[in-house]
């Protein structure tokens, strides 16, 4: 029995995955077409000797060739799109760090079908058109704000345009306007609260609001328990990159068991980042994703760098699409240790625990034989010298300790003198790899 | 009664005792006592200093972990036996010692004992109840 309350789309959410699979292969074939008209794709499918004539069934698409960032960067600014630019209504933008932006174009149709993807998950979450959305995020390149905007007007929400900034101002929109949801990062809602609370008021009541679509940061479930609890909200995720339409490529439901993939208009694939291979459902790795719907920039095999989980037993709101793990990281930053993976993020966030604790610290992986070994150089400071043996011994031993619990891996930890790891230059020095030399 | 000590963490590599030694000679301060415990990868140094306050501004300056502690010295009276009486005398009154080290001080002429108490100020009445000639700084230092 398929219960359709908070579906938005009841017809391709919950569609049987026989008929999504051959509606996905169709609409992958007709994609493949399209993009064989860009340079790129002529180049990539060339190289790899496939074409758009070799894709038969979906397991074919592992035939392909992937498509990174990279490829963005070097058809800067228009090579990837695939219509002309009269068809193009819209461009946004990456928010790299680093070097040229990547730039994103959307079709007329594009922005409608953005429109209903964002609406998905946004009903899913419990948004209706009684509710008056208040959008926090910065408007501009960026797809965040537009995307809760369009979606939030495709279910005919109220929607307030806010923006970024001033937070007692937002505060008294909030209170007067009497929004229902709210749209910011899962700081910013910390932030709302905190400041709701030094205004004198009580953060759980001083607001209308119900419910809370957060992103644009990695979060941890406490940080969604705090904001529910602080803000008296249910506090839901969504996913999405720019490269890929924005978000909208996946959001939760009210069972909270990972987001629903929007599957009939992106093929997820999990992939070793290492060698490309494609894992088996279940087995944590990469994300890649294909659009299959898109008209102004399909990407193929996009490699979204983000390491995930796909879970495709059924959920019990009744759609039949599959659920994304939160993100657990990126390949960027990945070390695969004793077949483990290993984030350094994981070994920062043991030391950020331990009072005292700064998190300089470098990481030394050797190849011992045929076993690899970590060792986890740890700068000493006042707080965590001890003039007594013991007490220092079973500081080292307590450390080692609880990093064995989080990252599944024995790490030797060794205290060294402060200064001698390099500060503030990036990853390069806190990582050191000595088993490929 | 207290002495200040200061402790210094070391990485086990050559050159970092030597280190200290050189800073604290550049500054003029004098080192009546020093001590090494040490596994294999890291040593805390403690050191006896006449100024305890330019050693430990200038190790701080010179980039070493440092901190300043409080122990008990114990003049080790100079007849047989003498420093087995003041142990039975710590083990009859159960008090912590966390570690212990011993030097000859000029000034005194007699071996001198460090303590490092868990619980320094009940562990020095405890000493001073049982006729332990406890040291103070100026006596220590010949001041
Ligand atoms: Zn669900």
């Amino acid at each position: 029995m398929i219960v359709n309350h908070n579906i938005w789309d009841p017809l391709h959410e919950c569609l049987e995955r026989r008929d999504l699979e051959r509606l996905q292969l169709a609409r992958l074939r007709a994609t493949l077409a399209r993009v064989s008209q860009v340079p790129c794709y002529q180049n990539k499918f060339k190289q790899a000797g496939v074409g758009p004539d070799d894709i038969h069934t979906l397991e074919d698409l592992a035939k392909l060739p992937f498509t990174v960032k990279d490829d963005l960067r070097q058809n800067y600014p228009y090579g990837m799109f695939t219509v002309p630019m009269r068809d193009v209504v819209r461009i946004h933008s990456s928010s790299g760090t680093t070097g040229k932006p990547t730039v994103v174009g959307y079709s007329r149709k594009d922005l409608n079908d953005w429109s209903n993807l964002v609406a998905r998950f946004m009903t899913a979450a419990g948004v209706v058109a009684d509710d008056i959305v208040h959008i926090a995020f910065g408007y501009g390149l960026f797809t965040g704000a537009f995307g809760l905007h369009y979606g939030a007007e495709m279910i005919g929400s109220a929607v307030i345009p806010m923006s970024g900034g001033n937070t007692e101002r937002q505060i008294m929109i909030l209170k007067d306007y009497e929004a229902t949801a709210l749209v910011c990062t899962p700081s910013y809602a910390l932030t709302l609260a905190d400041r709701i609370a030094k205004m004198g008021h009580d953060p759980r009541t001083y607001l209308s609001l119900k419910v809370g679509l957060f992103g644009g940061e990695p979060w941890s479930e406490e940080l969604r328990r705090e904001i529910e609890s602080r803000l008296n909200i249910i506090a839901t995720d969504n996913y999405g990159l720019s490269e890929i339409i924005g978000p909208g490529v996946a959001g939760e439901c009210l069972c909270k068991k990972g987001m629903h993939i929007f599957e009939d208009h992106f093929i997820p694939e999990i992939i070793n980042p290492d060698t490309g291979e494609v894992l088996p459902p279940g087995e944590k790795g990469e994300l890649v994703l294909t659009n299959i719907v898109q008209e102004a920039m399909p990407l193929i095999r996009y490699r979204t760098r983000d390491i995930t989980c796909l879970h495709y037993d059924k959920c019990e709101c009744g759609r039949t699409l599959v659920r994304m793990e939160k993100t657990m990281g990126r390949t960027d930053d990945m070390l695969i240790i004793k077949g483990v993976n290993v984030f350094p993020t994981q070994i920062e966030e043991v030391l950020f625990q331990v009072e005292g604790c700064e998190p300089h610290y470098q990481l030394i992986i050797e190849r011992k034989g045929t076993l690899d070994t970590l060792e986890v150089h740890i700068e000493v400071n006042e707080n965590i010298f001890f003039d007594e043996m013991r007490k220092q011994r079973a500081f080292v031993e307590m450390l080692e300790k609880r990093l064995a619990t989080n990252i599944g891996l024995h790490a030797k930890i060794k205290l060294v003198e402060p200064s001698l790891i390099p500060r503030h230059e990036g990853k390069a020095n806190r990582i050191i790899d000595k088993r490929n030399k | 009664m207290k002495v200040k000590q200061i402790s210094i963490f070391i990485e086990n590599k050559s050159g970092r005792l030597a280190e200290v030694t050189r800073l604290l000679g550049e500054k003029g301060v004098n080192i009546q006592a020093l001590s090494l415990a040490d596994t294999s990868d890291f040593g805390i140094l403690r050191l006896l200093v006449d100024n305890t306050d330019v050693a430990l501004e200038t190790l701080k300056e010179g980039g070493f972990t440092v901190n300043k502690t409080e122990v008990v010295a114990v003049e080790v009276p100079d007849q047989p036996g003498g420093l087995c009486e003041i142990l039975q005398v710590l083990d009859k009154t159960e008090v912590n010692v966390e570690y212990m080290y011993a030097f000859v001080a000029r000034n005194v002429g007699n071996a001198v004992i460090i303590f490092r108490f868990d619980e320094i100020d009940s562990a020095i009445e405890t000493l001073q109840k049982e006729g332990v000639n406890l040291l103070t700084r100026e006596q220590l230092y010949g001041l």
